[in-house]
């Protein structure tokens, strides 16, 4: 399960509707209690990719570590990434499980004809398997 | 003994710590050391094959290995090496294995899944399955809507065209507000919203010689379209090579067929038409007209045999031609052998590449008014400003001279011409005309040839009049 907060899912959703046709990626950066992932933060990152943007992102090793220095700057955790998929369903491609890890959540908005529409969040199972949605819920009372 | 740094999302897998120290002279020992401590990270770090995973970055220290000298990087006790993961993703090709159905999905096919000839393991081959329609026009768009409501998962489109306002009366993909828009662009935002859950694929060019394999390789079956000869073969041939079904139809005025092609089960297209008739026997929609129901009628009847290949029931058409009368509605079925000398899916074929298909058609790339006189609108409206004398002879039907006409014309079609000869005089000045300036350049030939000296050809006829002369006469 993971909360997300309100500022966070509009940063989504506006860079989803921004880069339609191409896709959006970006970090996401809170709070991992016991009960329950909070999302506080949407931290838009740009596609490395130079090919294929409106099916493919990537997010360069470099900027990797950057998200993390920056997470730990502000005292969070980098708690998965969030990407769109223009025209597409908000369900994650074999492409995005094969480049998945453990522990990330994985948050995807489906943008139609630019239109920001259905997001789900997903999490890689223990042996890789499957991909599988998680419940994302608007953030509680902090 | 050189350190290992761990994302986060790794650290689990090492006991929670976030750097493991362990033995080895290179990046490769080291990490093997790793995941000989550390079971868990196995899967995380390296693929099946036991290649480091390709989003699985290795730095010793600030340096990206990659650019040293990879796993063979040496290491010292001092160095650390980090784990830094890239993140990568896409919304694309999805081949979900297995196929799932969504609930969303499940409440959306609930009409298919009450069928027990479909059913939900039919409902997921659709989901599976790739279609690629050759044309967007009169019968792909009836059939690529009807896909996509079905929910084929994956749908290949091949066009280049913009949407014509006389595309409308048959094209149902595109409403009035597009014209002049491109096909594919329109096409593809009408299929999504129609049902998001499939993947549209566009191929905004023309199907050729050259890309044809390449755009078949990824479907499983192909419906043609097209309204020409040179592409009809081309899509047979293609099919032939790549061994996929060919789900045929073509039209005519008020008349189609219908069939399913698929060498390995029955007749190819070439085994029906070995050769292309003639160029100009047979005109197209554009030429010819066509009912406008009719390519919904004969468009639905290959999405249906699209359907029936990809569920794998029914009885499909092939080795049977179905042969439709709209104006008689009646519908006839002609047998149709596998012929033993096909030059291309016979046992001795002589085809066995794609070949030039203009030329095989005898299409010959000059304009068909090449060769004989011809005047621009311009001049002739200037004639007509002079008061020259001069004889303007229109060979159109008279249908379409109800549609509009010029004034003081003569009315001669083109097909009641050489009896009407003598109703001219070699003496006068002609210029003849068409809508298009095409079958007015026939006609030119034809009276050079009984001859008349003095007459010409209006370039591009009527059409190019009401553009650049007189806009309020209607384009048709």
């Amino acid at each position: 399960m993971i909360h997300l907060s309100a500022s966070a899912e509009a940063e989504i959703r506006e860079h989803g509707r921004a880069l339609y046709p191409e896709e959006c990626c970006g970090a996401l950066l809170g709070t991992t209690e016991a009960d329950a992932v909070r999302v506080l933060e949407a931290v838009p990152v740009e596609n490395a990719r130079s090919d294929s943007r409106e099916r493919r992102f990537h997010i360069e090793p470099e900027e990797y570590r950057r998200l993390e220095a920056l997470a730990r700057e502000r005292d969070r955790d980098l708690i998965g990434f969030y990407h769109s998929h223009p025209d597409h369903p908000a369900v994650p491609s074999d492409y995005d499980r094969e480049h998945a890890l453990p522990f990330f959540h994985y948050v995807v908005l489906a943008v139609s004809s630019g239109e920001p529409g259905e997001m789900a969040s997903f999490v890689l199972s223990e042996d890789r398997g499957t991909f599988s949605r998680e419940d994302l819920l608007p953030a509680g009372p902090a | 003994m050189p350190k290992v740094l761990l994302p986060t999302p790794l650290r689990p897998y090492a006991g929670g710590s976030s750097s493991v120290e362990v033995p080895g002279a290179t990046v490769g020992e080291a990490l093997a050391a790793l995941v000989e401590r550390h079971a868990a990270l196995e899967r995380h770090l390296f693929d099946e094959g036991g290649r480091l995973r390709s989003f699985v970055n290795v730095y010793k220290n600030d340096e990206d290995v990659r650019y040293l000298d990879r796993e063979a990087t040496a290491v010292s006790p001092q160095d650390s090496l980090s784990i830094v993961p890239s993140i990568a993703g896409g919304s694309s090709p999805i081949a979900v294995d297995p196929v799932t159905l969504s609930n969303e999905e499940i409440r959306r096919y609930s009409r298919h899944l009450i069928l027990p000839e479909v059913g939900l393991e039919g409902q997921k081959k659709l989901k599976a399955a790739r279609v690629l329609a050759v044309g967007t026009g009169g019968l792909g768009s009836p059939l690529a809507v009807y896909l996509a409501a079905a929910g084929v998962g994956t749908i290949g489109l091949v066009d280049f065209d913009v949407v014509d306002d006389s595309n409308l009366h048959r094209q149902i993909l595109f409403g009035t507000s597009d014209v002049g828009k491109p096909k594919l662009s329109v096409a593809v935002r009408r299929l999504k919203e129609l049902n998001p859950n499939v993947e549209v694929v566009p191929f905004e060019e023309r199907l050729t010689s050259e890309n044809a394999l390449e755009i078949l390789r990824d479907f499983d079956v192909v419906a043609d379209g097209t309204d020409n000869f040179p592409t009809r073969y081309l899509v047979n041939d293609a099919c032939v090579l790549t061994g996929k079904p060919n789900v045929y139809a073509s039209i005519f005025r008020f008349e189609g067929q219908a069939s399913v092609f698929w060498a390995a089960k029955g007749p190819c297209y070439r085994c029906l038409y070995s050769e292309p008739p003639p160029p100009g026997l047979v005109p197209s929609c554009a030429e010819g007209g066509v009912l406008g129901i009719l390519p919904g009628l004969l468009g639905l009847i290959q999405a249906t045999e699209t359907i029936k290949l990809v569920l794998g029931g029914g009885e499909s058409l092939i080795g049977r031609l179905l042969l439709v009368d709209a104006l008689s509605m009646r519908f006839r079925e002609l047998k149709l052998r596998k012929n033993p000398d096909c030059v291309l899916c016979g046992p001795r074929p002589t085809v066995t590449k794609l070949i030039d298909y203009e030329a095989f058609c005898g299409i010959v790339p000059e304009p068909a008014d090449a060769g004989v006189p011809a005047i621009s609108v311009e001049e002739l409206a200037a004639m007509r400003r002079r008061g020259d004398p001069f004889v303007l002879l229109d060979v159109r039907e008279p249908h379409e001279i109800e549609i509009c006409a010029l004034s003081g014309s003569m009315r001669v079609p083109l097909g009641e011409l050489t009896e009407n000869l003598h109703r001219l005089s070699t003496a006068d000045e002609i210029v003849v005309h068409c809508r298009s300036g095409s079958r007015s350049a026939k006609a030119v030939a034809q009276l050079k040839q009984a001859g008349f000296r003095k007459v010409r050809n209006l370039a591009g006829g009527i059409l190019a009049w009401a553009d650049r002369i007189d806009p309020s006469v209607p384009k048709y």
